[in-house]
């Protein structure tokens, strides 16, 4: 976890508060092209703040993030795209169809799609016409995580990315991830389900209060361990 | 080009939302319409001074609506956290706001196309030349509406209350294009003795000028974390 940062993802001192709790306080670690983090905590525990700040949707109060040598705030407008950020929100459009929102959000992003394609790799039927509104929890987080699936991401990110997917969904979803971020990009999944995450990642964090309160090797996870 | 790209982008976006979603638009346009029906009636149908206020009416029906509209089309990125979506995708800010807003003048500016013919039957009137700049009045007058109110329709969309907040802060900013747009107008409904309609056009033109800058310059503030 100590990896080449100057070309990978570079954490140091990063804080977040909110008011006057501190969300995230001092978190520090570094990753390199290809290194994969599972971080994990509590509700509320900081994970998807440190995730926010590293998507570039909160400006750190302290601290820096490094993407590939580079600032990630200065140059947020460059690095955006190079980010896939699977978040909570499926950031889609609820009275469009599959379809539409995948060619939607490619348009916006000038990415060349094919979105029957896209729609098969996720395991939805790409023929389906009707708007996303009438979609199931778990086939509204299929199709945002095809809407990632068209970036070429250097830095990956997932929130709870199991969340709302059947026992198949997951084993698909650990497929797409391991052929989304390839050898080079630079993985961290949030989660609560350590044992699905387990074959994805080779670091793992845990967080507490907003602090990280341990990190190692993912085998030697403490939520692997005990009882959860 | 790559920006006009993606405002082209933004705005095809926006009005396929409303094509998928006719029930909006068709809402704005029937309390517009309740509203220009609720004053002749109240007038008691007057032949005198209906004609008088319609121009007037036939704005202020159109400004009511479009809060609820420009209101809508944030909700519509919101709902499922869209709209940060679209700031952490590839997309200049700028071209966000400038998609929007030239999406949420079309759709005003259909409601008001719809509300002309409507306003001129009721209220008895009826431009009879200079239809040019009745058309641009229409045209920037709804443009004049979009900027400000996509711009504080992007502020106000997170907050408590944004129905109510969203017409707090734009009525002010807006009196100049909208006494513009509804002078302008009524001068064309009544026959433009005084040849005014041109100059309330060109107030609007500088004023769309100077607020679709503004906005243009200031939309990045109002979506990211600063």
């Amino acid at each position: 976890m100590q990896g080449d940062s100057e070309a990978g993802l570079h954490v140091a001192d990063v804080s977040r508060r909110f008011g006057r709790r501190w969300a995230v306080a001092r978190a520090s670690f570094s990753l390199a092209p290809g290194e994969r983090l599972m971080l994990t905590g509590a509700n509320g525990s900081g994970k998807t703040t440190l995730l926010r700040c590293l998507a570039t949707a909160l400006k750190p109060d302290h601290g820096e993030i490094r993407l590939a040598g580079e600032c990630l705030w200065t140059h947020r407008d460059r690095h955006r795209a190079s980010i896939a950020y699977f978040s909570h929100a499926p950031r889609l459009y609820d009275d469009l169809n599959a379809t539409d929102n995948l060619k939607v959000w490619a348009r916006l992003g000038e990415y060349s799609i094919d979105a029957h394609s896209l729609l098969e790799q996720v395991g939805l039927p790409p023929d389906r016409t009707e708007p996303v509104r009438t979609f199931s929890a778990g086939m509204r987080r299929r199709l945002a995580f095809a809407r990632i699936l068209m970036q070429k991401p250097r830095l990956v990110l997932l929130d709870e990315p199991f969340s709302a997917l059947d026992p198949e969904g997951r084993t698909q979803l650990v497929k797409l991830v391991d052929t989304l971020c390839g050898d080079t990009a630079v993985l961290i999944v949030a989660t609560h389900l350590p044992r699905t995450a387990i074959s994805l990642c080779h670091h793992g964090i845990h967080m507490e209060a907003g602090q990280i309160t341990w990190r190692g090797a993912h085998d030697d996870h403490p939520l692997l361990k005990g009882a959860t | 080009m790559r920006f006009l790209r993606q405002v082209l982008a933004v705005a095809r976006k926006d009005l396929l939302i409303e094509w998928r979603s006719p029930a909006r638009i068709s809402g704005l346009l029937f309390f517009a319409l309740a509203l220009l029906l609720l004053v002749a009636y109240a007038n008691g149908g007057s032949t005198f001074l209906l004609p008088q206020i319609a121009g007037s009416t036939l704005w202020i029906g159109l400004l009511l609506a479009s809060t609820r509209g420009l209101d809508q089309s944030w909700a519509v990125e919101l709902e499922r956290g869209a709209l940060e979506g679209l700031v952490l995708w590839p997309v200049m800010p700028a071209a966000l706001f400038y998609g929007k807003a030239i999406a949420n003048t079309f759709v005003l500016l259909i409601v008001l196309l719809a509300l002309c013919p409507l306003t001129m039957a009721i209220y008895d009137v009826g431009v009879k030349e200079d239809y040019l700049i009745f058309l641009g009045l229409l045209f920037f007058g709804c443009s004049a509406l979009a900027a400000p109110g996509t711009l504080y329709g992007a502020i106000t969309a997170r907050a408590r209350g944004s129905s109510v907040l969203l017409p707090l802060l734009m009525f002010p900013l807006i009196v100049p294009a909208l006494m513009a747009a509804a002078k302008g107008c009524s001068a064309l409904m009544s026959g433009d003795i005084f040849n005014e309609a041109e100059i309330w056009l060109w107030l609007l033109i500088v004023f769309n000028v100077v607020h679709w800058s503004l906005s243009g310059l200031l939309f990045r503030y109002v979506v990211e974390d600063t």
